[in-house]
This record gives structure tokens, sequence and C-alpha cells, in this order.
């Protein structure tokens, strides 16, 4: 691409053409505010905060949405502008509840960071903040106090999640982000992924936070409580501890869950691994014999309640399997309590997860045996992250440990679950051994990486081709599902993630501000740190984990056998769009 | 409440209505508006059943159809009454009291501005200028004007309704 000459306050640059002011400056080094803008996500210019000065122009401009032209001269603090974003951000101030102490977003929020970046202390302007119901559902809490209508959730929910749940209310002062007729999101199609959360850039979106719960559970002498952290968890960590974006903190995790007082610190990577052997077995199982095909993928909780919302005519492509952490959660009440002699009504289980859809899911009346749920309580990496605050451990300076035993370490194919095409790839590794009846050196599956929207690829194994494919984000899912359901695309497996590079970026994980995301792609990032704990690991297949093969010699049997049917299957509920 | 067969076969009826509107508009941009005017018209309000069909028929979020539905005042989600009061909050009116007017309609009728009385007699709405204001404070119900009004002339008018 070409580039175009410009000068920003008066130092010459060349840049590509079709670039945005904003993108200009950045190279730079020049701070232009943001607040409604996140790359391709929300690029609708509402906000008006990083107005600039373009000589020549009638009016300032939008920073963020105007294109660079040859020539142009742009100042970006002449008093004009300095004084037009001040009276936009004292005006969004003068609504705001200033209860930052106490938000969820305190010092991390990007109305809190714009205001400390341009200086404001005196607020010219008498507001109005409303007095808004809090929505507090089983995964997400909306307080519209805290709103300051940039319609980012809006974006993510309509545009890249096509579940499109919230939207814009009433006009004028009135306007507020809502559900249709002010309905609870719990009544609503909603999927609880969370991608509203981690693109607000303030309190107005949080989990339910369980935090205190687990430590009633911890400090209950009568209870045992066992923790296991999901595969995408330890790429997202350290960043609540300053670590650069990508930095696996593996070890430092189990160190900091053990000096929480969790009793037993397990790793979701082994439920994880005991997924693909089950659901390995079932695509085989279905292939073999005539079973619904596709099949699909059924980790990803947020595709699970979405697949039940707008596909129920497809429930019998998902794969029967329970979730990981379920799977998991149900082994540790089963097998780990009758091998430790605990009795499971006293065992609290709780999971770190990536993701606020968990929590919806833990509840589901499905996913337990007799009164016990598989899994009782879920944190997010960012409540996890709060408790290690709150028991002033400094991370940093932890040691690394090993998971606990029976279980240990689990594979590499495990730890890629968390990036997306991760369980398609860990699937592959063991399907195709199965197949060849061999075990393959070569173990990466390079076509199912990376955040292309959709993945397909095809892979030959033992005399046969499967066909497999790949969606993250359920924008794309929608697509690669109605390709399927037209025929356009004859597959055997799909892998599903709700959010847009899978697990890494789910939305229970560690918030990026725009100023962070628009020029950093968190999804590849995040993952470097999964493949590169995959390459380290010295069992990279799912099959070849001894705690696996020995869970089963010991306790299942064999993968799909009556007992593994009974505790690590599920069945799945067609849900109205709305119901009433 | 139970339907009886006769209104179970005017739902039907409608029903069909709205989808032969939806089916008239679809593929069209922006036909959001125009179904919604005419959905409106036939059914005098806008519920939530008859934007989920809307939302449905055209395919787009049932959030949207209802931010746009809230957006303008002149769709309603509630159900109009057999007498529908408007009072009108345009600069004269206003400034001859129309406030303390609106204020006295909603404390007899008990209703809020927008909504419906139970027995689906009176409705409440607040209206910008209607082109009358030599005669404000003004208030119509349905076709009736009432010009001039004071405050304690309200009781009257409503039970003129009451009794009709």
């Amino acid at each position: 691409m070409s580039n175009v000459n410009i000068t920003i306050d008066g130092i010459n640059v060349a840049v590509p053409a079709g670039s945005t002011i904003l993108q200009a400056a950045k190279e730079l080094g020049i701070y232009i505010p943001t607040l409604c803008y996140l790359k391709g996500i929300n690029e609708i210019g509402a906000c008006r905060i990083c107005v600039v000065e373009v000589k020549g122009a009638k009016a300032l401009v939008a920073a963020c949405m105007y294109p660079v032209n040859e020539g142009m001269e742009i100042f970006t603090h002449t008093p004009k502008v300095m004084s037009a974003r001040r009276a936009t951000l004292e005006l969004i101030l003068s609504n705001h509840p200033a209860n930052c102490q106490t938000c969820d977003r305190s010092t991390n929020c990007e109305l809190q960071a714009v205001a400390n970046k341009l200086g404001v202390r005196d607020i010219r302007f008498e507001g109005e903040t409303v007095n808004a119901t809090i929505d507090a559902g089983v995964s997400i809490v909306r307080d519209n106090n805290k709103c300051i209508l940039c319609r980012r959730c809006i974006a993510a929910c309509k545009n890249i999640q096509t579940v499109g749940v919230i939207d814009a209310v009433n006009r004028g002062f009135k306007t507020t982000i809502a559900s249709p007729f002010e309905m609870p999101l719990g009544e609503t199609p909603c999927v609880n992924c969370g991608q509203c959360i981690v693109v607000c850039p303030t309190g107005a979106l949080r989990e339910r936070n369980s935090v205190d719960e687990v430590w009633a559970a911890i400090n209950d002498p009568d209870k045992y409580v066992v923790v296991q952290p999901a595969p995408a968890v330890r790429a997202g960590l350290g960043e609540e501890f300053g670590y650069p974006i990508g930095t696996p903190v593996t070890g430092k995790m189990a160190t900091a869950l053990r000096r929480l007082g969790f009793d037993r610190v397990f790793d979701t990577d082994t439920g994880a691994d005991l997924t693909i052997m089950e659901e390995g077995t079932e695509l085989l199982h279905r292939i073999k014999n005539g079973g619904t095909l596709p099949l699909i993928t059924s980790c990803s909780p947020g595709w699970i309640k979405f697949c039940e919302h707008q596909y129920p005519e497809m429930l019998d492509n998902l794969s029967s399997c329970k979730s990981p952490h379920e799977m998991f959660g149900a082994v540790i009440k089963s097998y780990f309590a009758e091998k430790e002699g605990i009795d499971p009504a006293k065992i609290v289980t709780v999971s770190v997860m990536p993701c606020t859809a968990k929590k919806f899911e833990a509840q589901r009346p499905e996913l337990g045996k007799d009164g016990l749920a598989d899994v009782d309580i879920v944190i997010t990496t960012r409540e996890f992250a709060q408790m290690v605050k709150d028991a002033g451990i400094d991370f940093a300076s932890l040691e690394d440990s090993d998971f606990d035993n029976p279980f240990g370490n689990a594979s590499g194919a495990a730890v890629i679950f968390g990036a997306t095409g991760g369980v398609m790839e860990a699937a592959l590794r063991t399907v195709a051994d199965i197949l060849n009846g061999d075990s393959a050196k070569d173990v990466e599956f390079e076509a199912v990486r990376g955040v292309d929207d959709i993945k397909i690829a095809s892979v030959e194994a033992g005399g046969m081709t499967i066909r497999a494919a790949v969606a993250h984000g359920l924008g794309n899912a929608r697509k690669l599902l109605e390709k399927v359901k037209s025929g356009e695309e004859e597959l055997h497996f799909i892998e599903i993630m709700a959010c847009p590079g899978g697990c890494v970026t789910g939305g229970g994980q560690p918030i990026q501000p725009a100023s962070v995301r628009n020029w950093i792609d968190l999804r590849e990032e995040r993952a470097k740190a999964l493949y590169s704990e995959d390459k380290a690991a010295f069992v990279r297949k799912s099959h070849e984990n001894p705690a696996i093969t020995n869970l089963y010699k010991e306790y299942f049997g064999e993968p799909g056998s009556h007992k593994a049917h009974e505790l690590l299957h599920t069945h799945y509920v067609a849900r109205g769009k709305y119901q009433k | 409440m139970a339907m009886d067969c006769a209104s179970c076969a005017e739902t039907q009826e409608k029903l069909a209505k709205l989808h032969e509107i939806i089916e008239t508009h679809k593929d069209v941009r922006g036909s959001l508006i125009p179904v919604l005017h005419e959905a409106q018209e036939l059914y005098g309000y806008l519920p939530l059943e008859v934007q989920l069909e809307i939302a449905n028929g055209l395919n787009i979020p049932l959030a949207e159809v209802y931010g746009v539905v809230s957006f303008y005042t002149r769709f309603s989600i509630n159900p109009k009454g057999k007498y529908q009061v408007n009072v009108c909050l345009g600069t004269a009116c206003y400034v001859k009291g129309a406030g303390k007017i609106l204020d006295k309609f909603k404390e007899k009728l008990g209703l809020d501005v927008g909504e419906c009385t139970e027995d689906r007699k009176f409705s409440l709405d607040a209206c910008r200028c209607i082109g009358a204001c030599g005669l404000a404070p003004v208030v119509t119900i349905n076709e009736d004007v009432y010009g001039r009004l004071l405050p304690d002339q309200i009781d009257a008018i409503i039970d003129k309704y009451k009794e009709l």
C-alpha cells in the first residue's frame, strides 16, 4: 500500500494510505484519548473525546475514524482541541458516580485513565446521576449507573456474537443500554459469554463475584476444597500482576492456589485430556455407525447455550461430553473421593475459569449426581487474581510448583484447549493415532491454528479423510453452521468456541483497555503462551497422559463405557429465544 | 385471562395480517420502521409478542426492534384506552400550566404517561405542540378539544367520559 505524507503537531511523517489520524499519531508516539473506539469492534466515532484539529476543516474531527490525506496538517493539542475534549469529559463525568474506590474496575477503568491523562480536577457541570436497577444474573451483572453509552457492549453482543440481547433504548438524556422491555438478561437468549464485560471501558458490566463463597469454603474445617484452573488461565493471569501479555505463569499459579489454602490443586487440563478420550471415541463411533454428523464440541458453555437458543435443531450434533472442568468435577467427587476415602458431600469443587458462562453452566441441574453438583463454585481469572491480592501474596516472588497427585501435570494437547483450534488439534492427535494404530511423532496441526474466522482442514488417517472445521466467536459459528445446514460444507467434526480467539480471550480473562487492544491482537499473544507450554510438554497427546490411562484402568474401563456415560456425559435443552 | 373463541379467531386473523405485513417489507433495507407503523395500526400498540414476531420475521434482534420502538414517541408498547387523553406540553401550554394539568390527570387516572387503565377505558399521553396555542393549556380526548383548562376542571371532564 502506498504512503501519504502528513504533519502532526508540526512533525512530518509518512503513513500508509487509509490510516486513521489515531493510527498515524500512534506512529509518532502522540497520545490521543479514546473512549468509545475499540478496533474491529466499535468504530462509530460517537464519544468525541478523540477530536483533533485538521487545517482547513470546518469542525474538529474524530481521530479514531478520520482517514489521513496527502498533505494533511493535524494538530492534537491546540487550546480548541483541549477545551473540547475537556468539556466532553466533564459532561460524561458529571453523570458518572464518583465511587471509584469501591468499583470493580478501579485502576483498570478507561474513563478514570482518560480523566487522569487529561488532568481533570474540577467538573463545571452539575450532572444527573441515574438510579438504575442493577441487573444481577448468574454470570453477568449490569450496572447502568456506571455506563457511559459508548456502545461497545452492543457491538460485541450484536455484531461479533450475533446474540444481540442489548441495545440502546429510549433517547436523549433517557438513553440507556438495555435488553428488550428492560427484562433481566437471564430472561433473554444471552449466552453469558461476557464479551460485553471485557469490552466495557468502565465498571458498568462485570461478573457475579463469588470470591466470598470460595473464602467461606476454604475456611470451613468440614469442607475439603479442591481447585482446578482452566488451560487459558495460565496464559492471562500474569497480566494481573504486571507480566507482559502472553507470559505463561503455570508454576506460580499452582503455588498461589496452594497458598490460598485449597486442599488439593488439580488442573483442568486433566479434564481436557479426559474429554479428548471421550469425544474422540464418540467421533469415531459416530463415523463408523452412521451417527449424527458433524459432531460439534461441547467445551464452551457460551456456545452450548447459543445452540440451545438459536439452533435447537442441531442439539444432536453436539458431543454429549460434559465440558472438561465438569467432567473433572465429577471425577473428583467419585473416583478421587473413593480413592482418598473422603465423603463427596464434604468436597467443594472450585473451578478457576477464563469464562463467565461457566458460572451459568455449573448450576445446570443436569451437571451433577445425587444432588451434588459436579462443580460447586466458578470464579474467573480476574476473581482468582483478586483472591491472590486479598491474601497479600507477592505473585512474582512465588516458586514454581507442579499440580497435585494423583493427577499431576497433564498433556500438551490439553493446554492448547485454551486457544481457538486447540481442542480440534488435541482431538486429531489422538484420533489419528487410533486410526493409524501407531504413535505419530509429528503432532502439530498448523491448519487449525491461528485467528482466521473459520478454519477448515482435511486430515488423512487410517485410510480415511476426516473433514474438520474450527470457528471462534459466535458470529463465525453462525456462518459455519449455515454452511453446514445448506450442504455447502460436509464435515465430520467441528470445534466451536463462543469467544473470539477461544478461551484465552474469554469473558472472564484480565481486561485489557482499548489503548492496548487497539494495537495488539490479544488472541494471538495469549495463545503463544499455550503453544509454548505444549511444545515443552513431556507428553503431548491426551491418550499418552499416564494419569488418564490409569483412570481408565482403575475406574472407567474404557472410553464410552457405561460408567463413563453416567459421570462424564450430559444432555441439552432446547430453549426458546425469549421465554415468557 | 381465558380467551373465548371469538377473540381467539381474531388473534389468529391479526397474526396472519402481521405476517403479511412482514412478508411485504422483508428483504428491503430499512423496513423496520414501516413494519412497526403498520403493526401498530393493526394492534393499536406494540407489545412484546408483536415485536418478537417482527424481530423473527425480519431476522433482526428483538433488542434492536425494542430500541427503535422506544426511541420514537409515536410507537407505544402499551395499549391505548377507549378514550385517549393527550396533554399538550408545547411551550405555550407549558408556560400556561400544562404541567399541573398533566399531574392532575395522572393522579385522577392513576396512570403515568404512556400507560392505560386496566379496564382499557383511559390512556394518558403527553405530546408536543398541537397548534392550538391560543387555547393553552390544551388537552385532547380522542377528537374532543379542551382549552384554557384549570386543574379543578379535570374531575368533571373525566367523569363525563366515565359515564359515556
